[in-house]
């Protein structure tokens, strides 16, 4: 997947509590930009964010030269706990999504101005016998169905040169397709 | 060419083994931590060595030792750590040795922040050390341009004989970008320098590596020689300019904040204003010369930096204060946003 020119600048915010994998879904998202040929950055919040246990990373994706690698106002933002949901849902910019994971965030937000979708991700994967932290996985595949940033095909090779752990490809895959199907 | 996807601090490190560096001395200090644990994962495999010094002023006195057999070296640290450095690196500068020196800044002073600052431009550029200590300064503003300084700023140290200094900040340390090597190099066998200290086995005169020089006739000699080699230096400097041409208004920037200052001008244009940008390359020596060539249509300059503003002296200078220039900021680990930034430059519109 190619065609650079018309392909318009994504930026995309993922947050949650360390330990759901919201720094390997930025990669994730990552790899599947560099193999489609695009440009992309992926800027991690570090230091006492993540010791706290909060966390999130930024990943921009555009056919041409990113300036600013920092999401200030996110067209895409996946939310997977309490406190990313009163921090960075208010900032989603206009026209933009929110993804955010019903099954264990409770609150909504009402607003014209951007979609929000409430989506129990984390039931999905454990319905689905999958491990309760690919429920980001599950939302990133309907990220990637909604933006049509991607196929599954680069999607599959992206996710084998992200994790190392080869039992844990075929789970993140089923996890896409999930998310995919929704 | 296959790009793999890494962290800047890594690909520095990655960067600095395939141009030979073959010892690696330093303490740790986020957010430049990357540096050090991908060296002492991989330098050794190419016969180098990574050591963890006791602390900043050890690691820099070992690169110092280093640096006088001839051997590449390098050291990396970020802020509080650069100042303990400085008296080290102030006699490497004395003695004429060659070494890179990453500077990864984050808020001060003191210890300030682990977040992402421009505040220590002066450090760099202006006093690295005391007495008329001036090196050159790369200020990278992409991982891939990370990669290729390294190489560029190992050789210039060579050939130069001085301290080089990469000058990063938090968020360059530490965001990944799809980076490429090249093809593996054939490693050349290093000829030691004729100045290194070798060990003279008393086949030849020995040599005497020092910044001791009590003679004022001598030490007034070698400041002068070393301030030649370094107008040297000034025929290197690099920068970029973007739609200068027809700009009302020059915005410049370095580093972290040139990358911002692009999607400022980019939402600027889109509305019809007549934006341009300039990013030196190389902060020290400063592209005097191109950032007066980029400016000579413009009605006003903004200079954006993280800090409470230390480069716009440098370019207020450079212009010969024959434009007006203003300045934008931010600090204590904030990176603006381009809206802001679009926003002072409206502010600035209104008086053209």
């Amino acid at each position: 997947m190619s065609n650079n020119s018309n392909f318009k600048l994504h930026e995309i915010l993922i947050a949650g509590f360390g330990g759901q994998g919201v720094l390997f879904a930025g990669k994730l998202l990552a790899n599947i930009a560099m193999i489609d040929e695009r440009e992309v950055t992926w800027m991690p919040s570090y230091g006492p964010a993540m010791r706290g246990g909060v966390c999130n990373c930024a990943v921009c994706i555009s056919g041409t030269l990113i300036g600013s690698p920092v999401v200030h106002h996110p067209d895409t933002l996946i939310c997977m706990n309490g406190p990313s949901f009163d921090k960075f849902v208010p900032n989603v910019r206009k026209g933009g999504t929110a993804y955010i994971d019903s099954s264990i965030i409770e609150s909504t937000y009402d607003t014209n101005d951007f979609n929000c979708q409430y989506i129990p991700a984390t039931t999905l994967a454990t319905d689905n016998g999958l491990k309760p932290g690919l429920g980001i996985i599950v939302i990133l595949g309907k990220v990637i169905k909604d933006t049509g940033i991607t196929d599954l095909e680069t999607v599959k090779k992206a996710i084998a040169e992200t994790t190392h752990k080869t039992d844990m490809i075929d789970a993140n895959v089923k996890a896409i397709e999930i998310g995919m199907s929704l | 060419m296959k790009k793999t996807l890494m962290k800047g601090n890594e690909a520095i490190a990655e960067a600095a083994i395939r141009a030979g560096c073959k010892c690696y001395f330093g303490y740790p200090i986020t957010p430049q931590n990357e540096i050090g644990a991908y060296l002492s994962q991989h330098l050794h495999k190419k016969g180098g060595t990574f050591l963890q010094a006791e602390s900043e002023i050890g690691a820099i006195n070992m690169v110092y030792g280093c640096a006088a057999t001839g051997t590449r070296c390098m050291t990396s640290s970020s802020s509080p750590g650069i100042s303990l450095k400085t008296e080290g690196i102030s006699y490497m500068v004395g003695a004429d040795l060659p070494c890179v020196i990453v500077s990864v800044q984050r808020g001060g002073p003191g210890l300030g922040t682990i977040q992402p600052s421009q505040a220590d431009y002066m450090q760099a550029t202006k006093a690295l050390g005391h007495g008329d200590v001036h090196v050159p300064v790369f200020a990278p503003c992409s991982v891939q341009e990370m990669v290729d300084i390294t190489t560029e700023a190992f050789d210039l140290a060579d050939e130069f004989l001085t301290p080089v200094v990469i000058l990063l900040d938090g968020l360059l340390g530490q965001m990944m970008e799809p980076v490429s090597f090249g093809d593996d190099a054939v490693e050349q066998k290093r000829e030691y320098p004729d100045w290194a200290v070798t060990g003279h086995e008393n086949k030849r005169e020995y040599r005497n590596i020092t910044s001791l020089r009590l003679h004022p006739e001598e030490l007034e000699e070698t400041l002068i020689a070393r301030q030649a080699r370094m107008e040297g230096v000034k025929a290197r400097t690099r920068s970029q300019a973007v739609n200068c041409e027809d700009a009302d208004i020059v915005v410049v920037a370095y580093g972290t904040t040139a990358r911002v200052i692009q999607s400022a001008m980019e939402m600027a244009r889109a509305e019809g204003f007549k934006i341009g940008t300039f990013r030196p390359i190389t902060v020290a020596p400063f592209p005097d010369k191109q950032i007066k060539a980029a400016c000579k249509n413009a009605k006003q300059v903004l200079v954006v930096e993280m800090s409470l503003g230390q480069m716009v002296h440098d370019v207020k200078a450079a212009l010969e204060f024959s434009v007006p220039v203003e300045f934008y900021g931010r600090q204590g680990g904030f990176v603006p946003g381009p809206e802001e930034i679009f926003e002072k430059i409206k502010e600035m519109t209104v008086s053209l």
